[in-house]
Order: C-alpha cells, then sequence, then structure tokens
C-alpha cells in the first residue's frame, strides 16, 4: 500500500490543534501563522518561557520547511500548490507538538537523515559546541540558510527530533518532522 | 557620517547605527526568511564607521526574537565591532535579555565565547 497523504494529514491533526494548514509556503503564510499562534498562547496563558520556546521552534520550522521545500512530484501538479508543505501545531498537555510535512528528492534521504540522527544522539553540552561550531564556520547560503536550524531546535527544545520518511514513489518520499516542546510547569 | 535608523517590523528589528554618538542599537525581532538582505547594509556602515570610529562604541542589543539566519549576520556584526576594538577603540557591548529568557542569555553567552571584546549580559526584569 502506497503512502496516503490524507491519511497522513489526519494523524498530524491529532490531538488538542491550534493551528493547521495544507498548501503552499510562503513568506506572507509565515507571517501569519506566527501571528495567529503568538495570540493563541497568550489566549491560553501558556508560561512566558514556554511561550516563547514554542514561537521559536516555530520560526525555525517553517523557516526550514521555506528554505528545503523540494518541487512537488510532476504527476500530482495539478492536485497540489507549489511549494506544497503540511504544518500541525498541536497542544497535547506536556508538549506543544511542531509537525512539518513537504515532499524531498529521494536523493536527499540519507543525508538528512544522517543529520537528524546525528543530532538525536547529542546531549545538551554537546549540542552547545556543535552550535557554535556551525555558526562560527558554516556561511549563509544565498537564501539565508545556514544549516542551523535543526541544531537550535534539538538544543531549544531539549526533545528528540522525531521523523519519518514516507516513500511516495521512485523519486520522492514524503517528509514528516514532529518537534515537541516541554510545558514549562513552574507557574510565575 | 549618515546614521541609520529604522523603524521594527514583525519580522525585523528597530535599528539605530549612530556614527556621531557611537551608537550601535538594535532591539526586537529578528526573524526575517533571509537575514542576508536586511544586514547587508549595517555591516557595510560598520565597514565604513570602523575607518574613523567614536572613541567610545557603545553596542546595545536587545532582542525578543531571533532566528537562527539572523545569528550568523548578528556574528558579521560583532566581528566588524571586534576589528574595531583591536584597533585599540573602546568597544562596550550591553545584551539584554529578559529575566525568564534563558535561551536569550545563552545566545548571549555564545557571542561572548566567540568575540573576544567586552561583553555585558543584563538582566531585564519585565514584572
Amino acid at each position: 500500500m502506497s503512502f496516503n497523504l490524507q491519511e497522513c494529514y489526519r494523524q498530524m491533526n491529532e490531538g488538542d490543534v491550534l493551528l493547521a494548514y495544507k498548501g503552499s509556503i510562503t513568506t506572507e503564510l509565515i507571517t501569519n501563522v506566527l501571528e495567529v499562534i503568538e495570540s493563541k498562547l497568550v489566549d491560553i496563558k501558556t508560561a512566558s518561557a514556554t511561550r516563547k520556546k514554542v514561537y521559536n521552534v516555530l520560526v525555525e520550522s517553517l523557516q526550514n520547511l521555506f528554505h528545503h521545500i523540494d518541487d512537488i512530484p510532476e504527476e500530482i501538479k495539478d492536485e497540489f500548490d507549489a511549494r506544497f508543505g503540511i504544518l500541525v501545531i498541536a497542544y497535547e498537555g506536556d508538549y506543544y507538538r511542531i509537525s512539518t510535512g513537504n515532499f524531498i528528492r529521494s536523493q536527499k534521504v540519507p543525508e538528512l537523515r544522517k543529520k537528524i540522527d546525528k543530532i538525536n544522539t547529542l546531549s545538551r553540552e554537546e549540542l552547545k559546541e556543535m552550535y557554535k561550531y556551525v555558526l562560527n564556520h558554516q556561511k549563509l547560503t544565498p537564501k539565508g540558510g545556514g544549516g542551523l536550524g535543526l541544531i537550535d531546535i534539538a538544543k531549544k527544545t531539549g526533545n528528540k527530533i522525531r521523523y519519518r520518511f514516507n516513500p511516495y514513489n521512485e523519486e520522492y518520499y514524503f517528509f514528516n518532522m514532529n518537534v515537541f516542546v516541554t510545558v514549562e510547569k513552574r507557574s510565575r | 557620517m549618515e546614521s541609520i535608523i529604522r523603524e521594527g517590523t514583525s519580522k525585523t528589528p528597530a535599528i539605530r547605527f549612530d556614527a556621531k554618538q557611537g551608537l550601535i542599537e538594535m532591539k526586537g525581532r529578528s526573524i526575517p526568511e533571509n537575514s542576508t538582505e536586511f544586514f547587508t547594509p549595517l555591516v557595510e556602515w560598520l565597514d565604513k564607521y570602523a575607518a574613523d570610529p567614536a572613541e567610545r562604541t557603545k553596542v546595545n542589543i536587545h532582542l525578543e526574537y531571533f532566528n537562527t539566519s539572523s545569528s550568523k549576520c548578528i556574528l558579521d556584526i560583532f566581528k566588524k565591532l571586534e576589528s574595531i576594538y583591536k584597533a585599540n577603540n573602546e568597544v562596550i557591548v550591553n545584551w539584554y535579555y529578559e529575566e525568564d529568557d534563558e535561551d536569550m542569555l545563552e545566545a548571549g553567552e555564545d557571542y561572548e565565547s566567540i568575540i573576544r571584546i567586552p561583553f555585558k549580559l543584563i538582566e531585564i526584569d519585565d514584572h
């Protein structure tokens, strides 16, 4: 049975969803999403430390998506927007979950998998060192990506990045990534 | 030398680069998708400023959020300031962070450990 995008979206939408979106990932969309989430987080009276973390991690997740999205597979070009991506932000009691999904070319999969697996094995101190090293040594790409997004997400959340590469066809996978921000229990 | 003064937006910080006063200020959010576009003119301004800096350059960085794309550009700014400092000019960086914002404190510490200029981490009580 091949990968079913609708089913994937349904699964991503489990829990108490603050915002769910599927479609084109543009600069304007990112601006709108950030505005909506910022006001929702204020409404639900999340502790300010958690709110800042969710916001920060959301910015990185969205911009990662924005910078790394691959063109959608030829045979479904009529069904989907160009720069198609999925975003779901859900509250799960102990965590805020930020889920993203996008098409990725098969040849990029091994490298991305290796990168996330590596990040997931690192301790907080090691992530801090890796962040500083990349910050100081790696140049920005013309699009403005710096290879720091995933490291920053792992460092700020302190949680493992969960992901899945769903085979779509020979050339493409649908990449699904979940990051979790722990809700700060200390109320102020 | 002309100052750069920019209002803050939802994705870019308020900027005040004032050569006469020796004041470099950045306040608000820095989360543009492409930070190079925003920061390049600022880095270029500092290049010129470095040729004839004020006796004392005071740098106030008070950011609420910044993305990893900006973090590299902010490092570029600090590197320019470091060269001004190394040329025997006084430079002091004030890095402001809200009291519950450990990530922003840590970001300041990261820069402090990379850049060799006097760095003050200043906690702000916003309650």
